[in-house]
């Protein structure tokens, strides 16, 4: 399949969300609101819920369903607020000794002046060291978009998932495509030089595992269900030094064949 | 009398009468800020600072080390580091050739370690002439070496950022140099590692989103355009113009992201001072 039609399902206005996962996968969900500082950014949800009977903390960026709820979640595009809610939710769940699951869709982080006025960039390098930081089982899963930095903010986890169709990049292809040849209509190709697709970035170890899609909604979650359970058992076995240190190496290692 | 004399400022109101000198184009340049025709090298004498108006000029990292150490005092770290085409992105060696031609650097950062008003510190200075200063595997590695080199040796790190963000056409390994970059400064800092982060004209993307933002003390130079998206897209999505002055290191010492702006010419004295204050 075409780079670009990857990207165009991952987009897909019916293509599930956080809310859908959390409600899948987990049960018990007890939402909570708000960064404590100025909002609570609709674009970004988190909460407390079950996975089997272990106490997680859950927190994902989703685009939302309708026009309304989208407009609610500014189309999945978080401001600093949502980045300091997760930071927040992160840092309890670690007080609390729950490990961390995120599931991120996002074009990327808003673009805005309140945005920058609050510190975007801050907030997002933040929500990066509070999570490589984090005395707790870390799961990111891209489930649709993941957009730049704004989609790192959530996955800088123990193990980064990612869905057959999702996409995950350092910049979106109109945005590449508009940068790199004034011409945002060729995203196309674009799209196919980022190598931006699930396959790609399994091959090259940025992502640990993915999810083929070739099954309905509720068998998918089942598989993402049990391999959480798996994962999150794994860690919680380590010594907290040594899964820091994995974490510390995972991230250190990406790459370094082209050095 | 010398060139330079002659252009001088008058000091004499009554021979102020601008009559236009025509001054070779190869031996000064315009400000941008106040207009004023500056000579070359003035400008390189006062630290590529308007004498005029202060206006902050772009400061390459051979001589930003150079401006930032005591005389003779930087060694230089990991050099030689080449990027390769991980992706194999259409023209991307083209791009590495040309700004290795531009900048006379192999890549967007040097690393090393020197002194600063005295004190010893390990620093790394990036290259807006390389590509943007835009991050790739290599400016990311060099830079996790230099964290990990200063968390082993006990030293502080004085990092000075120059950058438009992540490389584009290391797709997703820029963006992974987000996570590399702040783990190691992460790691630095957790063994009590003193890190101070200098912002230059521009800082903005993924570095704004990781290390630049990471500091234990963050300042900027004056002027210096500080932001996680360009003004340029932000212009686009909301479809507004922006104000003045937005974005700019003044507006982010307002917003509370700043522990100060310091400038260039008092910039060594300061982070002396602070260096001194760390000591460990
Ligand atoms: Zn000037």
């Amino acid at each position: 399949m075409a780079a670009y039609e990857k990207v165009s399902l991952a987009r897909h206005k019916d293509r599930a969300g956080t809310t859908d996962y959390i409600g899948k996968i987990f049960t018990h969900f007890v939402e909570l609101h708000g960064d404590r500082r100025f909002c609570d950014d609709k674009a970004v949800t988190g909460g407390i819920a079950l996975l089997f009977d272990i106490p997680v903390t859950v927190v994902g960026i989703e685009r939302g369903k309708d026009l309304s709820e989208r407009v609610k979640k500014n189309f999945g595009c978080a401001h600093p607020e949502g980045y300091r809610k997760a930071i927040r939710l992160f840092k309890q769940a670690e007080k609390f000794g729950r490990p961390v699951i995120c599931f991120v869709d996002t074009p990327g982080a808003y673009p805005g002046i309140g945005a920058e006025e609050r510190g975007q960039g801050q907030a997002i390098a933040e929500s990066i060291t509070e999570m490589l930081s984090l005395k707790v089982p870390t799961v990111s899963i891209i489930t649709g978009e993941g957009g730049s930095g704004g989609a790192l903010a959530l996955a800088a986890a123990d193990e980064v998932w990612m869905l057959e169709n999702a996409i995950y990049s350092v910049i979106s292809p109109e945005g590449c495509a508009s940068i790199l040849w004034k011409d945002a209509t060729k995203a196309k190709e674009a799209a196919e030089c980022l190598k931006l697709t699930a396959q790609d970035l399994y091959s090259f170890g940025v992502v640990d595992r993915v999810f083929s899609e070739d099954k309905d909604f509720d068998a998918l979650c089942e598989e993402i269900k049990g391999a959480l359970l798996e994962a999150v058992r794994e860690k919680a076995a380590l010594p907290k030094e040594e899964l820091l240190d994995r974490r510390y190496q995972k991230f250190r290692r990406i790459g370094r064949e082209f050095l | 009398m010398v060139l330079k004399d002659l252009f001088k400022k008058p000091q004499n109101k009554l021979e102020g009468e601008t009559t236009e000198i025509k001054i070779p184009d190869e031996l000064c340049c315009k400000c941008p800020s106040c207009g004023q025709m500056v000579l070359l090298c003035d400008l390189k004498e006062n630290l590529q600072v308007c004498p005029y108006c202060s206006h902050h000029f772009p400061l390459g990292a051979r001589e930003r080390t150079g401006v930032a150490c005591d005389e003779g005092s930087f060694e230089e770290l990991f050099a030689g580091l080449r990027s390769k085409n991980p992706l194999s992105f259409p023209g991307y060696e083209e791009k590495l050739a040309a700004a290795i031609k531009k900048s006379g650097e192999d890549e967007a950062v040097i690393c090393g370690k020197g002194r600063i008003g005295g004190m010893d510190a390990a620093l790394f200075a990036m290259d807006g002439n390389f590509m943007m200063g835009s991050m790739g595997i290599v400016v990311g590695e060099k830079i996790t070496m230099l964290f990990e080199y200063a968390a082993e040796k006990g030293l502080p790190v004085v990092s000075f950022c120059v950058s438009g963000g992540a490389r584009m056409q290391e797709g997703i390994f820029s963006l992974m140099q987000m996570a590399k970059t702040s783990a190691a400064v992460r790691k630095h800092g957790e063994g009590g590692g003193f890190y101070i982060s200098v912002l230059t004209n521009p800082t903005t993307g993924g570095v704004t989103a990781s290390f630049a933002m990471e500091g234990d003390i963050i300042i900027s130079e004056p002027g210096a355009l500080i932001g996680f998206a360009g003004p340029r897209v932000i212009e686009q999505t909301i479809r507004q113009k922006l104000p003045d002055g937005f974005q700019r290191a003044e507006f982010l010492l307002e917003k509370g992201f700043l522990d100060d702006i310091v400038d260039r010419r008092k910039m060594a004295d300061y982070l002396g001072r602070l260096l001194f204050l760390h000591k460990r």
